[in-house]
């Protein structure tokens, strides 16, 4: 015996409500990653103050963050062509997001190959340094999963106006990533 | 089947996550072995077993384009599996639950027979793993009991809705805790954890392997308490039937709502700062290392600013239910109906900035005692108005003593002792005297124990009827009220004197002159723990063999008693209208939902 409560938890909901649900808990979502960010900053503060090392390679946390802010402007680009159905735009948008991810990461790890030698993970400034980059690279990482996720189900043309939340979604997140970065990259870089 | 599938999945994600490790290690030219490889494999454990256990069947196959199996498993088999339903994700919250509050009371038993007698039966370590064990057991119970098994089968039915916000992360929510219990189970045979469940570094960074398992398992533990907030709060604010205004909702509603948020935004840093532990274990960070430059009581910052919220998600929704239950039976509307929700948005908005009370002897800068201590006794203005609704509504009510409400009646006088007992507490001067002694033993216990976990049992006797469709023994259930009242009361006044005169918490031997003391709790507390055979046997025995139950034995007014005992898979056979306040009682004409046909036969679950 089996029945689907699918029909019946639709019917008092039509997928307009659908979506502010969605979009609600999303948001929810967010507001509880932003304490974990918070516990790690002020973890950050607590610890060190202002104080930071001398040992920052400058030009190449300035170069990653302007490149994944950028990706943020082509995620956009994915998500408003999802919404009007222009598949080829959502595709060729989603895959430049994803590549500036990645090349991000790359930056990640060359950072962190200076840093190792300067200011290991056994310094107090290490601590934070990795902790804080690594929690961050890994929602990264997890935007780049899910990003590529979106490409992969939506090659059949899925999303479309009628069914865009799934990009939405995921994009709405890969934002939020990128706003904790504008807060974590002065925090390690440039407060003094 | 469904069980099975999801423990190969934990054995292949467990054996993924131990090799790729150990690959890197051995890649890198380090020895092969440590922690990393247990972290890193109980991950990916964790996420086999939700894999297998339906995560991949009923959603995961979406995230790859593929098509989710939509179906909801009926008949007894839908109780182990991954299913959607509110109310079987409730009852499977609750019965887990239970057990592990059996297995934490064994503990706690434990713990009183060796405090019997001042010398040492047990030995220390073992005493400590037993008292840690005790902790997070019991602690993990009173966050999860109540929101995840009564807020689950309750808050949908009590606003109108056919299901949760998100049914899916429902399920998933509660198929979380059983790797959580498997891994803090594991723990004492790897070494097990003596920190107790506050974990304080610098013990939980050199001590025995199981603190690594216990890290494990609670951060995967706050993840489900934060999707299990995040779907209640989505719940309440988008799912609420038609002419249900947020002042209109059954005040339990709202305790929950304020609990979930809570648990939504603070858990975070619970799972913070253990991770952060983890990290200075296995990554040679030096964040509570003081050798390194670190502080350990940077730990008791990021710990508290959740653990003292959690008491709240803890004893809000026991408040909630207390209200719910002295409305009822007092026949009488809540007193003061926007008070209380004032008191509970107050609570949570003063919950954040208390938390340093917990440290006034830690050694941290001595001009932020004087702030924490007046902030904290702020608490008691939002936590006296919900005293006053309780205390108004049962002015001059008719008041019916049945056992949910004998329980709440209980919950109001346990709770007066338990709050009067934290202003000393709260203070600086004399808590200087009473940290670290049985007096917060006794004080806690008598906020969570005599506040949230004797509102739980009002909770389940009152929706024992809804919840099984079955009647439960009234007389044994009086008994266990009164029984489980009185033995309280004995097993832990005592233990605020023996606080006062000097006995240390945590410890397994003491000195002669405060035996008789303990000698008295232990015996009072075998007696304590006695009560729940019988409350099991009566709750278990009228599950199977009880008098079939009417839709609404109570004759109450709320939404969940309009629909039939237990509720069909959809709740209601027709969207309910609410036209007026929950608890209309004595006001003639009023009424909280327009009139619907009452089935009152049990059994509209299939």
């Amino acid at each position: 015996m089996a029945a689907t409560t699918e029909h019946l938890r639709h019917e008092a909901e039509s997928p307009a409500e659908r979506l502010r649900t969605n979009r609600l808990g999303l948001w929810l979502f967010i507001a509880s990653e932003s304490f974990l960010f918070a516990a790690l900053i002020s973890a950050r503060y607590y610890l060190l103050g202002t104080e930071r090392s001398e040992h920052l390679n400058q030009p190449l946390g300035f170069l990653i963050s302007l490149v994944l802010l950028t990706s943020s402007l082509f995620a956009y680009r994915a998500e408003t062509a999802a919404r009007f159905g222009d598949q080829r735009g959502f595709r060729r948008a989603t895959a430049t997001t994803i590549a500036l991810g990645l090349l991000f990461m790359v930056g990640v790890v060359l950072e962190w190959r200076e840093g190792l030698a300067f200011f290991p993970p056994s310094t107090l400034y290490g601590s934070a340094f990795f902790t804080l980059v690594g929690f961050h690279a890994f929602h990264v990482f997890t935007g780049i999963v899910a990003l590529a996720l979106l490409l992969w189900a939506g090659r059949d043309g899925r999303f479309g106006p009628e069914n865009h939340w799934p990009v939405e979604g995921v994009i709405k997140y890969w934002h939020f990533v990128d706003v904790a970065w504008v807060f974590i990259f002065p925090t390690l870089y440039l407060v003094k | 089947m469904a069980i099975l599938k999801g423990v190969l999945g934990a054995a292949v994600g467990y054996a993924l996550g131990f090799a790729l490790v150990a690959a890197v290690q051995l890649a890198m030219g380090n020895p092969v072995g440590g922690a990393a490889p247990v972290v890193i494999g109980s991950v990916l454990a964790t996420a086999g077993w939700l894999l297998g256990v339906g995560l991949w069947r009923a959603w995961a196959r979406e995230w790859f384009g593929l098509e989710p199996d939509r179906e909801t498993p009926t008949g007894p088999g839908r109780y182990f599996r991954f299913t959607t339903d509110h109310k079987v994700i409730g009852i499977q919250y609750l019965v887990t639950f239970v057990i592990v509050f059996g297995l934490a009371g064994l503990l706690a038993m434990v713990v009183r027979w060796e405090l019997l007698t001042p010398a040492a039966d047990l030995g220390g370590d073992a005493y400590n793993q037993v008292m840690s064990l005790h902790g997070i057991l019991m602690v993990a119970v009173a966050v999860a009991a109540v929101l995840g098994g009564l807020g689950n089968y309750c808050v949908p039915l009590m606003i109108g809705a056919r299901d949760m916000a998100f049914p899916r992360l429902n399920a998933l929510s509660y198929w979380l805790v059983p790797p959580v219990a498997a891994l803090l189970l594991t723990a004492p045979f790897v070494g097990g954890w003596d920190s107790g469940w506050t974990a304080y570094p610098p013990l939980s960074v050199v001590n025995g392997g199981g603190q690594v398992l216990f890290v494990v398992a609670i951060v995967i533990f706050g993840l489900s308490s934060i999707l299990g907030g995040l779907n209640a709060i989505a719940t309440i604010l988008r799912m609420r039937a038609p002419g249900m205004t947020l002042m209109r909702m059954p005040i339990f509603v709202w305790s929950v709502l304020a609990a979930s948020i809570i648990s939504l935004l603070f858990t975070q840093f619970f799972a913070a700062s253990l991770i952060l532990v983890l990290l200075d274990r296995v990554a040679g960070t030096t964040f509570f290392e003081a050798a390194g430059g670190g502080s350990p009581l940077l730990y008791q910052h990021l710990f508290w600013f959740y653990s003292h919220p959690a008491v709240y998600v803890m004893i809000l929704p026991g408040f909630g239910i207390t209200l719910e239950v002295l409305a009822h039976f007092s026949r009488k509307p809540l007193f003061a109906y926007k008070g209380a929700v004032a008191g509970f948005l107050g609570i949570v908005g003063l919950s954040g900035i208390v938390w340093a009370h917990h440290m006034f002897t830690s050694g941290m800068a001595h001009f932020m005692n004087i702030p924490f201590m007046a902030l904290t006794e702020l608490i008691s203005i939002p936590t006296g108005l919900v005293f006053l609704s309780a205390l108004g509504t049962i002015w001059r009510g008719r008041l019916w003593l049945r056992t949910p409400m004998l329980f709440a009646l209980a919950v109001l006088f346990n709770f007066a002792i338990g709050g009067v007992t934290g202003i000393y507490l709260a203070d600086v001067a004399t808590d200087l005297h009473l940290q670290d002694t049985y007096f917060v033993v006794a004080h806690f216990h008598y906020t969570i124990v005599g506040g949230e976990i004797f509102a739980l049992m009002a909770g389940i006797y009152y929706w024992y009827p809804k919840i099984t469709g079955r009647m439960y023994r009234e007389g044994l259930g009086r008994l266990h009220a009164v029984w489980m009242f009185l033995a309280f009361q004995l097993v832990f006044l005592p233990l605020f004197v023996a606080g006062i005169h000097g006995m240390n918490r945590r410890i397994n031997e003491y000195v002669e002159p405060l035996q008789g003391y303990n000698t008295f709790s232990s015996v009072a507390a075998f007696a304590l723990g006695a009560v729940f055979l019988v409350a099991l046997g009566n709750l278990a025995w009228s599950w199977a063999r009880g008098p079939v139950a009417e839709a609404n034995p109570w004759r109450a007014s709320t939404l969940e008693w309009t629909t039939s005992s237990p509720p069909p898979l959809h709740n209601f056979e027709r969207t309910p209208e609410v036209v007026g306040d929950p608890y209309p009682y004595g006001e003639p004409g009023a009424a909280h939902v327009r009139p619907v046909v009452v089935p009152t036969i049990a059994g509209g679950s299939e």
